[in-house]
C-alpha cells in the first residue's frame, strides 16, 4: 500500500508521500482509491468524485472549488481547483 | 516540559529578558549603512548592523515605519548597547533611536558622518566606540530566567506540503507549551491567514480582538484585488505549487497550525509594534520572509522558530532563527541551514508530541546561547516593510 495522509474525516483530497503511479492503490484513514493519473509526491488525489463547483476539502475546511469535474482517483491540483481568494484577475 | 522550564538569559532594565547580548550598530539611512556595517564587523561577532534601504525621501507611514522599526530593534532585550550613525541631513532623526534605546536602560552612542568629517573618520570614531562598549558587555552574566518570558516568533518559508502536514503542526505543539508557561507566540503573514481567519477568530479571547483580525485580512485581500491580478504566482508561490499547495486557503490551513492547536488570540498589532500580552499575537507583517521576521524581532520577538519544506537560509540580525523541516530530503540537501529534522513524523518514526519536546529543548539551549545554523553561517537578513513610493 502506498502512504498518503487524509487529515480530517471530511476530506476529499489525500496528500501522497511517495510519487504514485496510474493503476497503484493508495489508502489513508480508511478510504481507498485507485490513481488514475500519475501523483508527483506532496500532491493531492481525488478520494471521490468532485464535480465542477464543489467545495474540495482539506485540513476539514475549504481549500478552493473544483473548476473541472474531478473523478476519484485523479491529480487535484491548479488545473481543476480554483481559489476563492485574492482573485483580482475576476473584479476587473 | 515542567512548569519551571527556563534558559539562562539576559534581564534588562526594562524588565525584559535577552537571549543574546548583541551591540547594535542602527545606520539612520541608506547612505550610512557601510558604514555602520564596518563598525558592527569591527566586534563581530557580538556586533550586529541593521543596513537598510530607507529613512529618507519616504513619507507618511512608511516614515513612520521606518523609524518605528529602528527604535523597536534599539529597545530590543537582544540588545546590550546601541550605536546610532548618522548622515547628518536625513529624515529619520538619529537622537531619538539613541533615546529609545536610553529609555530602555541601554547605553547608546551618535557617530555623524557629516559631523565626524567623512567615512574614515566616522568609522575610527565608531569603531573606537564599538570596542569600548564590547567590553562592557562581555562582562555581563547570564541567569536564569522562566519560559514566562520568551516570545518566540512562528514562521514559514518555502513551504511545502511536509510544511502543514509535520513541522507547521510541531511548531504549533511548542506555541502551545510557551503559552501554557505563561509566554508569549506571534504570528505574521496576513496574506498566508487568508482561508484560514475563521478558525483564528473564532479563538479570539475577545470578539473585539477576533473582529480586527477580519479586518486587517480583508484590508490585506482588498489590496491585493486592487492590483487587477490573481493573487496566485505569489502566494502560493510557484514553488509552493511544485511542492503540492494547490491554492492560499490550503496553504494558510497549513501555515496557522504554527501558531497552536488551542492558544488564544489575545491582539492584533501593527508592523513592529509591541507585543505585551501572553498567549498568540497576530501581526500585520506581508508573506515575505525577510520583511515579516524582520517586523516579529520589532515586536520583542527573541527567538524565531522557522518551519520551511523546500529550504531556506533567512537569518536575523539580532535573533536566532531556528530552522525546522519536515522534507527528510531538503534536511539532507541543505543539511548546513537546518537545525531541527522533524520528517519522522511523515515515517511514523516519532510522533508529534516526542518531537515537540525535542523542538521545545532546542528553543530552551538557545536562548540560553547556543548558536544556530544562520548564526553559525552568518545570515543577518533585514529588511523593513514598505507601502508607499519613494519621492
Amino acid at each position: 500500500m502506498n502512504p498518503a495522509i487524509v487529515i480530517s474525516s471530511a476530506d476529499n483530497v489525500a496528500t501522497v508521500l511517495e510519487p504514485i503511479a496510474a493503476g497503484q492503490t493508495v489508502a489513508a484513514r480508511g478510504a481507498s482509491v485507485t490513481a488514475v493519473e500519475a501523483i508527483p509526491r506532496g500532491h493531492k488525489i481525488a478520494l471521490k468524485s468532485i464535480r465542477t463547483g464543489e467545495i474540495v476539502m482539506k485540513y476539514g475546511s475549504a481549500i478552493g472549488t473544483a473548476s473541472a469535474d474531478i473523478e476519484a482517483g485523479a491529480h487535484v491540483h491548479t488545473h481543476n481547483v480554483a481559489s476563492a481568494r485574492g482573485r483580482g484577475d475576476l473584479s476587473r | 516540559m515542567t512548569r519551571d522550564a527556563g534558559f539562562l538569559g539576559y534581564p534588562r532594565a526594562d524588565g525584559r529578558i535577552g537571549v543574546r547580548n548583541h551591540v547594535l550598530v542602527v545606520p539612520t539611512v541608506i547612505c550610512s549603512a557601510v558604514v555602520a556595517e564596518r563598525i558592527a564587523a569591527s566586534i563581530a561577532p557580538a556586533g550586529a548592523a541593521l543596513p537598510h534601504l530607507a529613512g529618507c525621501g519616504q513619507i507618511g507611514p512608511d516614515m513612520h515605519v521606518t523609524h518605528e522599526t529602528l527604535a523597536a530593534y534599539a529597545r530590543h532585550p537582544n540588545v546590550g548597547a546601541v550605536i546610532v550613525v548618522a548622515l547628518g541631513c536625513e529624515q529619520v532623526v538619529g537622537q531619538q533611536i539613541a533615546e529609545a534605546a536610553r529609555q530602555s536602560g541601554k547605553p547608546a552612542h551618535i557617530v555623524s558622518i557629516q559631523g565626524e568629517g567623512g567615512t574614515l573618520r566616522a568609522t575610527a570614531r565608531g569603531i573606537a566606540i564599538a570596542r569600548e562598549l564590547a567590553a562592557g558587555l562581555a562582562d555581563a552574566g547570564r541567569v536564569y530566567c522562566p519560559a514566562s518570558s520568551l516570545v518566540v516568533s512562528v514562521k514559514c518559508g518555502g513551504s511545502d506540503y511536509t510544511s502543514g502536514l509535520a513541522s507547521n503542526p510541531v511548531v504549533g505543539r511548542v506555541a502551545d507549551t510557551v503559552v501554557d508557561l505563561g509566554g508569549s507566540i506571534v504570528l505574521g503573514e496576513i496574506a498566508e491567514i487568508m482561508g484560514a481567519e475563521h478558525l483564528l477568530a473564532a479563538r479570539a479571547s475577545q470578539p473585539a480582538v477576533g473582529a480586527r483580525l477580519l479586518r486587517v485580512v480583508n484590508r490585506v485581500e482588498a489590496e491585493a484585488m486592487a492590483l487587477g491580478v490573481d493573487i496566485r504566482g505569489t502566494q502560493p508561490s510557484p514553488g509552493n505549487i511544485r511542492g503540492g499547495l494547490t491554492t492560499i486557503e490550503e496553504k494558510s490551513l497549513g501555515a496557522t497550525h504554527k501558531a497552536g492547536e488551542r492558544t488564544r488570540l489575545e491582539d492584533v498589532v501593527a508592523y513592529a509594534a509591541p507585543i505585551t500580552k501572553p498567549g498568540l499575537t497576530v501581526m500585520d507583517t506581508p508573506g515575505l520572509d525577510v520583511e515579516s521576521v524582520t517586523g516579529m524581532v520589532g515586536g520583542g520577538a527573541q527567538v524565531v522558530l522557522f518551519t520551511t519544506g523546500l529550504g531556506t537560509p533567512t537569518g536575523n540580525p539580532i535573533a536566532p532563527v531556528i530552522k525546522i523541516t519536515g522534507n527528510a530530503r531538503t534536511a539532507q540537501t541543505m543539511a548546513d541551514n537546518i537545525d531541527v529534522d522533524v520528517s519522522g513524523i511523515l515515517t511514523d518514526t516519532e510522533t508529534f508530541d516526542d518531537a515537540a519536546q525535542r523542538l521545545f529543548a532546542v528553543v530552551l539551549e538557545t536562548a540560553s546561547g547556543a548558536p544556530i545554523a544562520a548564526e553559525r553561517l552568518g545570515h543577518r537578513e533585514f529588511a523593513i516593510h514598505r507601502r508607499n513610493p519613494t519621492i
